[in-house]
């Protein structure tokens, strides 16, 4: 397996599949094909960050939250993409089927869960001090990592190849894998839509409209209760998004992905300023591809200890990080 | 009772939770065998639960009191069941049958009194006594069955005539069910002397005057009357814990107790200063493995260590503090947190330092001079100096707070212009809560890592700085009192709930959540101090 | 004589927008001077700059505290202008709402005193006597401000004129010898302002230097002896009191074309 990938699916199960380094291992620093190969890891790490960032960095921006639950989300998208596309695959329907068929009910159901989620720990708490909503968000996320070990299992499931190998990627398999390309080429697709989504409809205007002020919003006409269940929902069809891809890639999963893959995203948008969409999706690959050619000519052991890094250095130079705007407070 | 819309509507919330679980509930696959399970009777365990769940909240929504009464119905009634799958006991099913059937008389009478009597009719308060006669029996029963379980074997046969319920006779119990009246006609006679008592102050105020602010229950607390037995029965009571149960007990109550140290410490941060703080575990995770390094390769003591393990808690706090303090509230958590995360990494990975994620283990507990401890005398000489040591930190924190550097993080927490206009060094008085939090973080980390003898990684994850900010809020930010007991319930519940094992966790995170939305505030709200002036001598 | 503040040329942009071009502005002792000029002027951008909460673009702000070397003010942090001297309140009031009147005024002393975390563990005699003297010292200055009745409430159950008295009275107890204050007549009723009017003059009378602004003219005129007029972020005009009202160009500029009106 190249190593890019190990390294990648080492981020997620932290001990399973590190890859040490050894001397003869720095021989391949040089070589053009392994510098390629990290970029593509990093770029496919980044993307998968971006599609999970989003949706932290949209419901901030519109309520000023922290949504702990996110990463959770994410968790549940892959999970529902998993028991579908078994069922399905026992009931023998084609794997191109499997595929479009899992993507919607990872993205239908963890929609789902992101509207009752807002509705029940969230919308009860939206004048509360600025922390309970918080402390409901960590809740929450607690209970659903406990829901799903329960209604399901705490073990990996192993998740199946939802992407077949291309034949026109034959030539290039050893640097870049189909999933590769897939999950960069969806979550581009996915995160144009969503830019003309918010530029250009009638509801992405009110969610800008509600992100500015909320009160004046109201007064305008806009039903804000509305607009921010829709950040929900939206914010969590990205997430599943990214955990079918993520899954099918890593190729297992269990009820615990959730939360290191949220905190990443979370640091990920944090890093590109909070509420900002183009800010999110620089942040993500910035860090995928920190994380890729850190663990690449460095260590696999220190790779969070880098994004991590990276995210203080970035913050004590630019506060309010990338592409946020400082603002400044009036007096 | 609820009209057919509400009906209606928690029919439609039942169908949505039906489908919202349906993959993760019903189906069950096992990709490699490439076979399905079908659990439909989830589903119908959701439904029903989900439908009788919104039910209540909109019958707690339009009467408080109805809602009261049918949580005390199906507490009771479902008492002997929960016992039941607790202990797989038979014989306590059959005795908390007798008691549910007091239980339900007594709800029985509690609907009567309710439903037919005026407000301040005799016979409303005669049949209120009776209720409580009824329920108020099976409430003392269980506790005296618990408290003669545990104390029994504790007290010597002797003085067992003592123990109010329990009749010893060569190792065979007999219930004493004439003690039993007893104390049920005491509970009502307090009853009914409160009633009095509650009904007297009610009636001083006339009706138009008392849409005044309302007065919070956890104010009664700040009163002397209150406070003072209240004080005596719980330092009574934690002096005695070790003597009245198992070692085990002890064990979950000196993490319970050091979990209150630490909310304390994070409350300067939090809670008082308003910084909030994600990788407060960090500063833990300092003291624990500075006393385990320390205690390896210089065989330091623990009372050398404890107040290396402070400032070193100090010095870490500082120096993360100094760059990101400037940071605004939220960007400062990600960055707290960030920097937990990294100090757990290094440890995990370290492994020249830190002896990676096996972690150091044959950590000395600390000594007591002169005297050789069992293991069971070193827990319970480590209970007494927790004990010590929240009494010292309530101590510092509660002095803290009431003086001029207090007062500057409180209003630092309310407007930082207004502060820094006001003459407030900002980032001084940041840093000094920053790292005081930390100190006391430090120090707990060593007392840590003395109780368990052991340290890893593991213990320092981002759950414990989640959970310790969760006792802070749950407690209401910057109040004391709330901390401790927000961190007793938290820590404790749990431990206890170990009977349903799988379920607790869940329970926990939907706890959090429950509180959150019907408690935004924390349980305890501080209460700002207030100050007496003698006019006459300005 | 030396002003006690000397505000020379201050200029502070905002991107490309100039909110302050060269202001030249002096306050000597003893004076209660206005700054006015219509909404959106500059004054309390003005202000932000000599108080340290912006960094002016250009120009020397000077201060020359009584009995001590002159000490020039740019770039200085907020509470380092307060230490010198120099204390302000708020145009949307910046109370500390969930800390008790007395308490506000406690925190002002914060800079006068020096109490550090081992006294505040141990309370030696001294601390004791500094925290003694606080709370005094607080009240006394709570007296002077007529919400002394209020000593124990939250600020933010005072109604709006006390809020707006509490603030002055909160730097007050930072011991200034100059205090700017920024629009403290707004929302009050006329009752409430003639008292604001013989406050501000008490403190003046104690030896305070006082630089306000403030839209209420009738206050203004009556208890101002020197007035700058800002427009645009410059200044228009200067003068005293009875000068300003006849000047043609603060007229057109703050008073409308209609002089009959204003």
């Amino acid at each position: 397996m190249v190593p890019g990938i190990v390294a990648f699916t080492g981020k997620f199960f932290p001990h399973s599949f590190t890859l040490l380094r050894n001397v003869a291992d720095i021989m391949d620093f040089f070589e053009p094909d392994y510098f390629i190969e990290l970029l593509f890891s990093g770029l496919t790490k980044g993307a998968i960050y971006a599609l999970i960032a989003l949706g932290y960095t949209m419901v901030y921006g519109i309520i000023g939250l922290i949504n702990f639950a996110h990463g959770e989300i994410y968790m549940i998208g892959a999970f529902t993409a998993l028991i579908v596309s078994t069922v399905l695959s026992i009931y023998g329907f084609p794997l191109l089927a499997i595929f479009i068929l899992a993507a919607v009910a990872a993205v239908v159901w963890a929609s789902a869960y992101g509207y009752t989620i807002e509705r029940l720990a969230y919308r009860p708490l939206r004048n509360a001090p600025r922390l309970s909503p918080l402390i409901s968000a960590i809740g929450m996320s607690i209970f659903l990592q406990n829901y799903v070990l329960l209604a399901q299992t705490s073990d990996f499931q192993p998740f199946p190849a939802l992407v077949p190998d291309f034949a026109f990627m034959e030539p290039v398999a050893h640097i870049v894998g189909s999933t590769d390309l897939v999950i960069l080429v969806v979550s581009v697709i996915v995160m144009i839509l969503l830019t003309v989504m918010i530029k250009f409809t009638r509801t992405g205007k009110a969610m800008r409209a509600t992100a500015q002020d909320k009160k004046m919003a109201l007064l305008v006409g806009i039903n804000v209760d509305n607009v921010i269940s829709i950040t929900f929902i939206t914010g969590s069809a990205l997430a599943a998004i990214g955990g079918l891809l993520i899954a099918s890639h890593v190729g297992q999963i269990n009820f615990y992905i959730g939360f290191i893959a949220g905190i990443k995203a979370f640091t990920a948008a944090v890093l590109g300023g909070i509420g900002s969409i183009p800010g999110a999706v620089l942040g993500s690959f910035i860090l995928g591809l920190t994380e890729s050619f850190a663990t690449g000519y460095v260590s696999s052991d220190y790779e969070d200890v880098f994004a991590f890094s990276l995210l203080v250095l970035i913050l004590i130079f630019r506060p309010a990080g990338l592409l946020g705007k400082s603002t400044i407070e009036k007096v | 009772m609820l009209p057919l819309k509400d009906i209606r509507n928690g029919l439609m919330v039942a169908g949505w939770f039906v489908f919202l679980t349906f993959p993760l509930m019903v189906i069950k696959v096992n990709p490699v065998e490439k076979t399905i399970v079908w659990r439909w009777p989830n589903m119908l365990y959701v439904a029903a639960g989900s439908f009788i769940a919104y039910l209540y909240v909109k019958l707690a929504q339009k009467n408080k009191k109805a809602a009261i009464l049918v949580a005390c119905w199906t507490a009771y009634l479902a008492l002997p069941l929960i016992r039941y799958f607790m202990y797989q006991d038979i014989s306590i099913l059959i005795w908390d049958t007798t008691t549910s059937i007091y239980a339900a008389v007594g709800a029985f009478h509690m609907i009567l009194t309710l439903c037919l009597f005026h407000k301040h009719h005799i016979l409303r308060k005669i049949l209120s006594g009776i209720w409580l006669l009824f329920i108020g029996t099976p409430v003392v029963m269980l506790l005296a069955q618990a408290a003669g379980k545990i104390l029994l074997p504790k007290i010597p046969a002797a003085l067992h005539f003592l123990t109010p319920f329990i009749i010893t006779i060569e190792h065979i119990q007999f219930w004493n069910w004439i003690r039993i009246l007893w104390v049920a006609l005491a509970c009502y006679l307090l009853y009914s002397s409160l009633q009095t008592y509650l009904a007297s102050k009610r009636n001083i105020m006339p009706d138009h005057l008392t849409n005044e602010p309302k007065i919070r229950w956890s104010q009664y607390l700040y009163k002397r009357p209150v406070y003072l037995p209240l004080l005596t029965f719980c330092s009574t009571f934690f002096l005695l814990f070790p003597h009245l149960f198992s070692t085990y007990q002890v064990n979950i109550m000196i993490s319970a107790l050091m979990y209150v140290v630490l909310g304390l410490g994070l409350n300067i941060v939090v809670g008082v200063a308003g910084l909030l703080d994600l990788g407060y575990v960090a500063f833990y995770a300092v003291g624990a493995y500075s006393y385990a390094l320390l205690n390896m390769h210089f065989d330091l003591g623990f009372w050398v260590v404890l107040p290396i393990g402070g400032i070193l808690g100090a010095f870490f706090g500082i120096l993360l503090g100094i760059p990101v303090l400037r940071l605004r509230g939220d960007y400062l958590a990600i960055v707290t947190l960030g920097f937990g995360e990294i100090i757990r990494l290094v440890l995990e990975n370290w492994n020249d330092f830190s002896q990676g994620p096996s972690g150091i283990s044959n950590i000395d507990r600390p000594p007591l001079p002169g005297v050789d401890l069992s293991l069971e005398g070193s827990i319970v000489y480590m209970y007494y100096l927790t004990i010590v040591m929240v009494i010292f930190t309530i101590f510092v924190v509660n002095r803290l707070q009431d003086s001029r550097i207090g007062r500057a993080w409180f209003a630092l927490r309310e407007d930082e212009i207004a502060c820094q206009a006001m003459g407030i060094d900002k980032m001084k008085t940041k840093l000094t809560a920053f790292a005081l939090g930390a100190t006391w973080a430090g120090m707990v980390g060593v007392l840590f890592a003395a109780k368990t003898t052991f340290v890893n990684p593991a213990s320092f994850t981002f759950l414990e700085s989640a959970i310790i900010l969760c006792i802070v809020v749950l407690g209401g930010m910057g109040s004391i009192v709330g901390v401790i007991i927000s961190a007793l319930v938290l820590i404790l519940m749990p431990e206890y709930l170990r009977a349903f094992s799988d379920y607790r966790m869940l329970v926990f995170g939907a706890v959090l959540v429950i509180m959150m939305v019907f408690k935004p505030r924390g349980l305890i709200s501080s209460v700002r101090r207030t100050y007496t002036i003698n006019d006459e001598t300005l | 004589m030396e002003p006690l503040l000397n505000v020379q040329k201050l200029t502070m942009d905002f991107g490309g927008i100039r909110a302050i071009d060269r202001l030249d502005v002096q306050v000597h002792a003893g004076q209660i001077v206005a700054l006015i000029g219509p909404n959106g002027a500059g004054k309390t951008t003005f202000f932000n700059c000599i108080t340290g909460i912006y960094k002016p673009t250009a120009g020397h702000i000077l201060l020359q505290p009584p009995g001590k070397k002159q000490k020039r003010l740019n770039g200085l942090k907020p509470n380092k202008v307060t230490e010198q001297g120099l204390a302000r309140t708020f145009q949307n009031i910046r109370l500390f709402p969930n800390m008790t009147v007395l308490e506000n005024v406690m925190i002002g002393m914060h800079c006068r005193t020096n109490a550090k975390i081992f006294g505040a563990i141990f309370r030696n005699p001294q601390t004791r006597k500094e925290e003694q003297y606080i709370v005094d010292h607080s009240y006394s200055i709570l007296k002077k401000v007529r919400l002394q009745t209020f000593a124990n409430e939250y600020a933010k159950n005072l109604p709006y004129g006390a809020q707006r008295r509490l603030e002055i009275a909160r730097a007050l107890a930072t011991d200034p010898f100059m205090l700017l204050l920024d629009e403290p007549a707004a929302g009050m009723n006329p009752q409430e302002t003639l008292e604001l009017d013989n406050l501000i003059t008490q403190i003046r009378d104690e030896g305070l230097a006082i630089l306000l602004i403030e839209h209420d003219m009738k206050l203004v005129m009556s208890i101002s002896d020197y007035i700058f007029v800002v427009d645009y972020g410059k200044k228009i005009a200067e003068g005293t009191p009875e000068e300003i009202a006849q000047n043609p160009a603060v007229i057109k500029a703050y008073l409308g074309e209609d002089v009959e009106h204003a």
